[in-house]
């Protein structure tokens, strides 16, 4: 039998607020256990959460991101159960009104683009941890990170492969950091993804039993976790079995799921919205306010570079997956005076593949914006050859003096002088009467070795324009 | 001195008739004397003492508040830094708040000397003080009697005069109860005029703090301490804080007061009605219109209560598992025997019934049933105080069915404990302010006249509390061995 696959994604993100969303408490990584986590956070008797807007501000910046719908008024609820890192005994989350509603993202898969729709988007505290190493045989609790503030991003079940969930994914994480509102840090759980899985005969309207894999905190796990939950789920049906409702651990070392518990097993939430917090109303002001600070978006922004600068779509895409990078292109071209495509091959090839290399991002780029614009701007008016502005290159990246400066350093000037050419051509003409003979005969191929030799003598700073129009002129006789 | 009101003491202690730490040794003494009461859970003496001092320093420096220097009692719900905050309950017998409540944190900076922390039912669950661990408080007028709850400790330590007043908390009429019960004033103010941060939670869309006092003339000043908005309570009303004690003898001429026919119907207590008429007769000659007033569904009001209050405690609660704070069971074996243990161990019998209600009332296929119609029912009783508030200034009525009743006269019957706040819960759901002032006496236990205003009302409640109390004395009334 064919199978289809559907998938829907829950993903968890961090927003990145100097304070927790309902205390004043840091929200910075790594500190000692225990000592960002305030009264509130504790779960004191008697304290009692007060809402961060900023918190507020980063989840609408996503709704109009991805063009949803910006609820003018939602509420927070309990979301009841125990346990020893939720230290209140119920976590404050939103249930009938979200604050973000229906929106979408548009992904491009093997050259197809599809929208997969974001059902909604809520504002959540998250937990501590549970620390279950050197406490012997006891458990730890580290509560610096319970209050957090999470944005839980949910999409339609509209995904039909693992690559469809990861691209999703990666989107979803290129866009929330380009917002500026997630760090994206995936080994500091800053974006965690839940995958709803299941598979249906191909063609049948009606879903199959889902299974929901927790807590998957990178885009490899995620692709191979769903790819495993398809394997065990047709496997299962073809042998007679059923699938059952429940939540499943992605083992990434065993590649494998496992069983967590059942529909059963579990919790019965008791939602109910929290007395202790009014309803959170967005009105227009607010709404406007945070539209005009909005940052052009990736996708009106990759429109923009492929009709303003003529780029190709892979290029538009390379540059406008990140707001630092597609700001340094811009600065470069603005900067350089050279052609945008010129740039953009820059950025994309020479520079992203150091950068790659030496593992650091744009913002830490040893080459600043300007220092490439020097360089291009000498292969933009011929003072320096593409060959020779690849060595320019390296130097940049090694010191930090102007592209200029390394030129006249190393003397690496082109020479458009004819004559100094045409005395090395009659040279190397002289030298090599027999390789004349060839390409007198006939043998063009021949031409490539006196560009070489030319190269060679000269260093590599001949004009090469200069030097095929010579030696053409010369071999002819 | 402790029969003075909060402005004589106030007076006295400027003109350093008499200093704070006098007049504090005065109270503790009587503390002391009358411990049999149980209206203290926790004596805070050296802190006492030592408040006193510096406030008789602020005094000698000209730099007073209304409240420097003068003894309060705190209910032991409010935080206190470094003392016991116990909410009545063994859960909590072990907790030194590392915090104080904002209202803790205002009566320190008016300069008040706090002398300990006051008895209540368990997690302000009851309306006898029975259920409270540290066990029941006896009421000074008869003490067979319960003094009411869940704020029977403060009733009891104004009524003896333990302490110049006393602070309270009111979810269903765990203030006005009381007050009615053990013949002084309490007023509970509009939901969110004072700050619930530090206030241990019972159920937070309905819990609220105000004064305990001998008069409404008290009760002004101390509002006047308590009240205002407060950015760590997002429930909290930011509204200017008017002057209270500054309308307090405006004339009630042409005031029009409504009585709720649901009120006065033939289940009230002969006595108590023939009391409260003669109650609203003082109103009358004092220039008031009387007029009825029909509320169609305050008969729901206690079984909407008792799923809405319910439903917030099992959340409130849930914060008590004995990982972090609270009572532990001995030696758990795993997670879930800390979890049953340490809170079947911790909570009373009452406050397990309620997260017990609470809990099934939010479970699936209940929530609908129980919790939405509840809050329907809510708004439905919200609309009848607001459609008769557009007709009258204000609503009176009984505060209780009946004066104090026999201590363990109720414990084996829930439902008949939770009819005592008929008259008080509705008002609660509505978030409305109201005070309960002394009218009287039946069979030589104290009743009392509850007055509901609008919301934000509570200057002109004191007002027309304070009339009152100009032309009657049942305030100034002392039981017996209490002078």
């Amino acid at each position: 039998m064919e199978w289809e696959t559907v998938i829907g994604l829950e993903i968890h993100t961090q927003l990145a607020t100097q304070s927790k969303i309902f205390s004043g408490a840091s929200t910075a990584y790594g500190a000692e256990p225990n000592t960002q986590a305030c009264a509130v956070d504790l779960g004191l008797p008697g304290v009692l959460p007060v809402l961060n807007e900023d918190a507020v501000r980063k989840a609408v910046i996503f709704g109009m991101a991805i063009e949803a719908h910006i609820a003018p008024y939602s509420i927070f609820a309990r979301k009841n159960y125990f346990y020893p890192d939720l230290p209140k005994g119920y976590q404050i989350s939103q249930m009938d009104h979200p604050i973000v509603g229906k929106g979408h993202l548009d992904i491009e898969v093997d050259g197809v683009t599809k929208r997969i729709g974001i059902t909604r988007a809520h504002l959540e505290e998250d937990a501590g941890k549970s620390l279950h190493e050197n406490f012997h045989g006891l458990t730890g609790i580290d509560l610096n990170r319970a209050g957090t503030p999470l944005l839980e991003i949910v999409s339609e079940p509209e995904m039909s492969s693992a690559k469809e969930a990861v691209t999703y994914m990666r989107k979803l994480h290129e866009l929330v950091r380009y917002l500026g509102i997630c760090d994206g840090n995936m080994q500091e759980g800053s974006f965690r993804c839940d995958a709803n899985v299941s598979v249906r005969p191909k063609g049948q309207v009606e879903f199959g039993t889902r299974a929901e894999i927790k807590n998957i905190n990178s885009f490899k796990f995620v692709e191979k976790a769903i790819n495993h939950e398809i394997e065990r789920q047709i496997e299962l049906i073809e042998n007679g079995g059923k699938v059952v409702q429940e939540t499943r651990l992605y083992d990434s070392v065993k590649d494998e799921t496992r069983s967590m518990r059942s529909k059963e097993e579990a919790n019965d939430y008791r939602y109910f919205p929290d007395p202790d917090l009014l309803p959170v109303i967005i009105d227009e002001d607010f709404k406007a306010q945070i539209k005009a600070n909005l940052p052009e978006l990736p996708h009106a922004k990759k429109l923009r570079f492929k009709t303003d600068y003529q780029l190709d779509d892979e290029s538009a895409s390379i540059l406008t997956s990140s707001r630092t990078l597609s700001d340094y292109f811009e600065a470069v071209v603005n900067a350089s005076g050279s052609e945008a495509k010129l740039c953009a091959n820059w950025i994309t090839g020479d520079l992203s593949a150091a950068l790659n290399k030496a593992d650091l991002e744009i913002t830490d780029s040893p080459i600043s914006y300007e220092r490439l614009a020097g360089l291009l701007t000498r292969i933009t008016d011929n003072t320096i050859s593409g060959k020779i502005a690849k060595q320019v290159f390296e130097e940049l990246w090694q010191s930090s003096a102007s592209a200029d400066e390394i030129i006249a350093e190393k003397g690496l000037k082109q020479i458009t002088d004819t004559g100094a050419i045409e005395t090395i051509i009659n040279k190397i003409i002289a030298d090599n009467q027999d390789q004349v003979e060839q390409y007198r005969s006939g043998k063009d191929k021949v031409f490539a070795f006196f560009v070489g030799q030319v190269m060679k003598e000269m260093k590599g700073k001949a004009n090469p324009a200069e030097v095929n129009k010579i030696l053409k002129e010369k071999l002819q006789g | 001195m402790h029969n003075k009101s909060l402005k004589e003491l106030s007076i006295g202690l400027q003109n350093k008739e008499f200093s704070s730490v006098e007049l504090t040794q005065v109270f503790l003494n009587r503390i002391k004397q009358h411990q049999d009461l149980n209206a203290f859970i926790t004596i805070t003496e050296e802190i006492a003492l030592q408040s006193a001092k510096e406030a008789d320093i602020r005094i000698a420096n000209k730099k007073t508040d209304s409240l420097t220097g003068i003894p309060v009692a705190q209910k032991d719900i409010f935080c206190t830094l470094d003392v016991k905050t116990s909410c009545g309950s063994m859960m909590l017998d072990n907790f030194n708040a590392p915090y104080n409540a904002t209202v803790i944190e205002k009566f320190n900076q008016a300069g008040a000397v706090m002398l300990g922390k006051l008895n209540m039912d368990e997690f302000a669950m009851g309306s006898s003080n029975e259920t409270s661990y540290y066990g029941a408080v006896k009421n000074p007028w008869n003490t067979h009697k319960v003094p009411g709850g869940s704020s029977g400790g403060s009733a009891v330590a104004v009524a003896a005069k333990l302490a110049a007043f006393a602070t309270g908390t009111d979810t269903g009429g765990s203030i006005r109860q009381p007050a009615a019960l053990c013949g002084i004033t309490g007023l509970k103010p509009t939901y969110g005029r004072v700050s619930r941060f530090g206030m241990i939670a019972y159920a937070s869309s309905l819990d609220q703090g105000g004064p305990m006092t001998h008069s409404a003339e008290d009760a002004a000043i101390v509002l006047q301490t308590m009240a205002g908005f407060d950015p760590k309570d997002s429930t909290s009303v930011d509204l200017p804080v008017p002057d209270y004690s500054a309308t307090l003898n405006q004339p009630l001429t042409g005031l029009k007061i409504g009585l709720p026919k649901e009120f006065f119907s033939d289940d009230l207590n002969a006595e108590m009605a023939t009391k409260l008429s003669a109650a609203i007769d003082e109103y009358r000659k004092l220039g008031a219109e009387i007029k009825e007033v029909s509320m169609p569904n305050l008969k729901l009001a206690i079984p909407a209560y008792y799923v809405i209050a319910p439903a917030e405690c099992s959340a409130n609660l849930s914060r008590f598992d004995g990982v972090r704070f609270g009572h532990r069971c001995e030696n758990p074996v795993d997670l879930t025997d800390l979890y049953t243990r340490s809170r079947g161990e911790g909570f009373g019998k009452e406050v397990k019934r309620r997260i017990l209600m609470g809990t099934y009332a939010l479970s699936t296929g209940y929530y609908d049933a129980y919790y939405v119609k509840a809050q329907k029912i809510r708004r439905l009783i919200s609309d009848d105080f607001k459609n008769a508030l557009t007709e009258v200034d204000v609503i009176m009525g009984p505060v209780t069915p009946t004066p104090a009743f026999d201590i363990g006269e109720k414990m084996s019957d829930p439902v008949e404990m939770y009819l005592s706040d008929i008259y008080t819960i509705a008002i609660n759901l509505a978030g409305l302010p109201a005070l309960s002032i002394p009218a009287g006496f039946i069979n030589e236990m104290p009743i009392g006249l509850q007055i509901i205003g609008n919301y934000f009302t509570e200057a002109h409640l004191l007002n027309i509390a304070h009339q009152y109390q100009q032309v009657t004395n049942w305030h100034q009334q002392t039981p017996k061995g209490f002078a």
